[in-house]
């Protein structure tokens, strides 16, 4: 019992004299952020970006300070409010950067390198939000399926039965689609397609992108939509990999709607804006200005396999070859984030989850 | 430092500045909770409308039997594997007895995921099964999706089940051996003495067990979403996130907190007139040597357990990650960097959570049996562990950034220093895992005799020293109890890190989801490897601490 207690002692012992060295030190007053520094906030994994921040740190020499935040970015912005560190607000899916826009967080920025880079519908009118690259939502399929076009609508066609994989119907990127389906279809005909897909489903409507097609190798299902750069990185992966499997199984179709004689296929974007209590604002735009660059759009196509949102820059030879030139939508992604929460509603009233 | 009045001695309760401290761990705790109810309360109820055709009822379902499923298999497996290693004596008792607790290590998010790789068609258990049935192809045939409602209690079931096992080993070996001989004279088989008297009278301590583990997997959002089982927590998310409702999912999140509270009240008050102790020690019951059949049934019916919820998942996570090494990816510096920081949080994390669940323990206690005011602020400071780790850390965003911008203020600084700092991560996560120290050392106080305090005041020493010099060595067994377990729950952390953690600070945990949120799952093994192991040393402290049995296993240090 003794002999017991005195190894836990000294175990707690250590413990607490560790604790307390590491509060003493935690507790000391945060730095002022320098002049040569900026603090990014971004839900975009840190992974993705860290080559695009290197490359900005090492041509301006200023130190890029990152906070991923998954969930809650709006809300611990707001919280901090005019104290808050962070310049960047960075994420994915046009609804939740209106979010940050929306909940005024951000700040307008006037610069004529991004107007030019960007097109005008791909950011805010006001300077408020900026996209960065883009990325489709397309059809994964089994390989030995005769399939060369194909429309978001057939997805719901009962000849699919047992045969459709997909992530969550609650994912902003499918709520996105959906929202897009509404703004095309109307409501009405969205919530059939959701029924009818939800018909569909080989499986639970859950897992991630990467699982469509991973279950269609596993003989799950034949077809599912997911995100156009993991075909870049699954089929880029090293031979012998899982993922490199799973990316050979299947092959890449862009799908169109059936209402729009554009034929352009769904996208969303990752962007960005600068935060309303930026204490290095003139850091932040130099950083946005950086990212629709040239060499920069070029690395998010070639690291990230994601479509540029600058003209004349080239794709990734695999998903230049896989899924090829992007034909957009033309559909304003105000729109899109416009519907998103009845899209959400949708989803949950045809149990698409469940 | 408080200027401490010496007392002159006596037998009252503890000093104002206890109470008064307690009483701040108490609002503390409150603050996220109530900015919470002020959400939930900042919006109106339109919205319930089409939540209640379409959501709620189908996620409260969902919860109810995922609950009664994983609370109905953890109380069977722990329950049964305390019983069987108090009882009984079997080939691999002395390692399986403290091995049952090795899963405690395993983030479920991770077993979850583990699992869904192994059972997948084209993994390496329905491979062997095709190979075996002469089967080409997962076309051919596949086992049923582990993505349900019931894989979902199964992995769940197997990697909670430790809370109760540890708290019905410790109370099994503790009962005393002369109420099961009474039982056994008075004509019962030993079936039913288990059932009549073993188990009625560890129902306190498997109601702690079962409701840390439920809670567990209420608020799990990792591995529910992973298997596609949309419980209410999952409702909440996505109100908040996809409908941007944060109202409205305030409002859900305090419905659960209710229904929670409620429920944990119900059992208290359900036994609150009953005593379940034998004040004095006894012989405690000794185990039986099991013969031939039976013996090698209770080895493989005790080590299924660690099989599943660790053995499997461990496994994998080393051969995944012995993979990736030999792939040429190597351990980054980050990572090592990770595994620093989360050490430094989990300690951290540990010593306010511990001194706090102290003072709340000591204060609530030293009121008295009849005068027991500070009571409410032990109930208060295990809210935390009731609410999803994000909503709390939603909740406590508000007055904690209040407070750090205020202290910037008042000291003339920059920015929000404790935020910067980690400071509010580390108050975080200590209200998240409060419960623990407060249970544990009101526990702990509960069987340190009044007469021992007495003795001392009389003798002429304060509340203080009495505190120092007898109550905490005397407490050393239980605090270190609390200690590992909130170290080993701070290190697998994730939702309140996600969000609070100030710039350039990974944890492993955070690492692991960034890498699993990019879809790049395999360099995450390491990451999880590095979780499980960095998480194995304070288990088996704590399987140690808790579960020695000294006269039968022999602790292997002869110091």
């Amino acid at each position: 019992m003794t002999e017991r207690s005195s190894v836990q002692g000294r175990a707690a012992r250590a413990l607490f004299a560790t604790s307390a060295a590491w509060l003493a030190v935690a507790a000391l007053p945060a730095q002022a952020a320098a002049a040569d520094e900026l603090t990014l906030y971004t839900t975009r994994e840190p992974a993705l970006i860290q080559p695009l921040i290197s490359a900005f740190s090492a041509q301006s020499n200023i130190k890029v300070n990152t906070v991923f935040v998954k969930d809650g970015l709006l809300e611990r912005v707001k919280a901090e409010g005019a104290r808050s560190p962070a310049d960047v607000l960075m994420t994915v899916d046009i609804g939740n950067l209106m979010d940050l826009v929306d909940g005024g967080v951000t700040q307008p920025v006037k610069s004529a390198a991004l107007e030019s880079a960007i097109p005008a519908n791909l950011r805010g009118a006001d300077g408020q939000w900026f996209s960065l690259s883009l990325r489709a939502r397309v059809l994964y399929a089994d390989k030995s399926l005769p399939l060369t076009s194909f429309r978001y609508e057939d997805l719901a066609n009962p000849k699919y039965k047992g045969k459709v994989c997909i992530r969550a119907g609650q994912h902003p990127y499918n709520t996105a689609l959906v929202a897009s389906l509404i703004a095309h279809d109307g409501e009405a005909k969205a919530e059939q397609w959701l029924r009818g897909v939800k018909a569909n489903l080989a499986r639970k409507a859950t897992g991630g992108d990467r699982d469509v097609a991973r279950d269609i190798l596993g003989g799950i299902c034949d077809v599912g939509l997911a995100n156009s750069y993991y075909v870049g990185q699954m089929k880029s992966a090293k031979e012998g990999t899982d993922a490199r499997k799973w990316g050979d199984a299947i092959k890449v179709v862009r799908p169109t709607f059936a209402n729009a004689k554009s034929g352009g296929t769904h996208v969303n974007i990752s962007g960005a804006a600068v935060a309303k209590n930026a204490p290095q604002r003139a850091n932040a735009v130099k950083l946005l200005e950086f990212l629709v660059s040239e060499p920069a759009q070029s690395l998010y196509a070639q690291t990230n396999y994601e479509y540029p949102v600058r003209k004349g820059v080239a794709l990734d030879p695999i998903i230049g070859q896989t899924i090829g030139e992007l034909k957009v939508d033309p559909l304003p992604l105000t729109e899109i984030a416009k519907y998103r929460k009845q899209a959400s509603a949708l989803v949950d009233k045809v149990g698409f989850d469940q | 430092m408080l200027t401490a009045r010496r007392q002159p001695p006596g037998l009252r309760a503890a000093g104002p500045a206890w109470r008064c401290a307690s009483f701040l761990i108490a609002i503390g705790v409150l603050a996220p909770v109530l900015t919470l109810a002020w959400l939930a309360f900042g919006s109106g109820v339109s919205h319930w409308g089409p939540l209640f055709a379409h959501v709620l009822p189908q996620a409260a379902l969902n919860t109810a039997l995922l609950l009664t499923g994983v609370g109905a298999l953890v109380l069977v497996i722990g329950t049964g594997c305390a019983w069987l290693v108090t009882a009984h004596d079997f080939p691999g008792r002395g390692v399986l007895h403290w091995a049952l607790l090795l899963p405690l290590a395993m983030p479920t998010y991770i077993v979850a995921f583990a699992y869904l790789d192994l059972l997948h068609p084209i993994g390496p258990v329905q491979g062997a099964i095709r190979w075996v049935l002469g089967f080409d192809s997962p076309r051919q045939f596949r086992l049923p999706d582990l993505r349900s409602m019931p894989g979902a209690i199964f992995v769940l079931g197997f990697v909670l089940y430790p809370y109760v096992y540890m708290t019905a080993r410790a109370m099994f070996m503790t009962q005393p051996a002369h109420l099961m001989e009474a039982a056994r004279m008075l004509g019962e088989s030993r079936r039913g003495a288990f059932f009549r008297v073993a188990l009625p009278l560890a129902r306190p301590a498997l109601a702690v067990g079962l409701s840390l583990a439920l809670l567990e997997t209420l608020n799990d959002i990792g591995a529910s979403e992973f298997l596609g089982v949309n419980t209410l927590t999952v409702a909440v998310y996505t109100t908040w996130i996809t409908r941007s409702d944060l109202a409205g999912a305030a409002q859900i999140a305090c419905a659960m907190l209710f229904v929670v509270v409620a429920l944990v009240w119900l059992e208290r008050n359900g036994r609150q007139h009953q005593r379940f102790g034998s004040a004095q020690r006894m012989r405690a019951v000794q185990p039986r040597r099991l013969h031939g059949g039976a013996a090698w049934a209770a080895t493989v019916t005790a080590a299924t357990p660690v099989l599943i919820g660790f053995v499997a998942p461990a496994l994998y996570l080393v051969w995944e990650s012995a993979k990736r090494l030999q792939q040429g990816g190597g351990v980054s510096r980050g990572l090592i960097a990770s595994l620093g920081n989360t050490l430094a949080l989990a300690s951290g994390v540990t010593v306010v959570a511990v001194a706090a669940g102290l003072v709340v323990a000591w204060a609530s206690r030293s009121q008295g049996s009849s005068l027991n005011r500070a009571r409410w602020q032990a109930r208060v400071a295990t809210l935390g562990y009731a609410v999803p780790g994000t909503v709390l850390a939603i909740g406590l965003l508000t007055p904690a950034l209040a407070f750090d911008a205020a202290l910037a203020t008042a000291l003339g600084w920059q920015g929000l220093p404790l935020m910067g700092a980690g400071v509010v991560l580390v108050v975080a996560c200590a209200i998240r895992f409060l419960a623990m120290p407060v249970g544990g050392i009101e526990a702990g106080l509960a069987r340190i005799p009044p007469a021992i305090e007495q003795a001392s005041r009389l003798l002429g020493e304060t509340t203080a020293g009495t505190l120092r010099r007898v109550h905490l060595p005397l407490l050393r067994p239980a605090m270190a109890a609390a200690a590992l377990l909130v170290f080993v729950d701070a290190m697998k952390e994730l939702p309140a890190t996600l969000l609070l953690r100030p710039a350039n600070f990974d944890t492993l945990a955070t690492w692991l989801y960034a890498e699993a949120a990019r879809g790049t799952y395999e360099e995450g093994a390491i990451a999880a490897l590095a979780i499980v192991l960095a998480g194995l040393l304070p288990v088996v402290l704590l399987a140690r601490n808790q579960l020695g049995t000294p006269s039968l296993t022999p602790g292997p240090d002869k110091t």
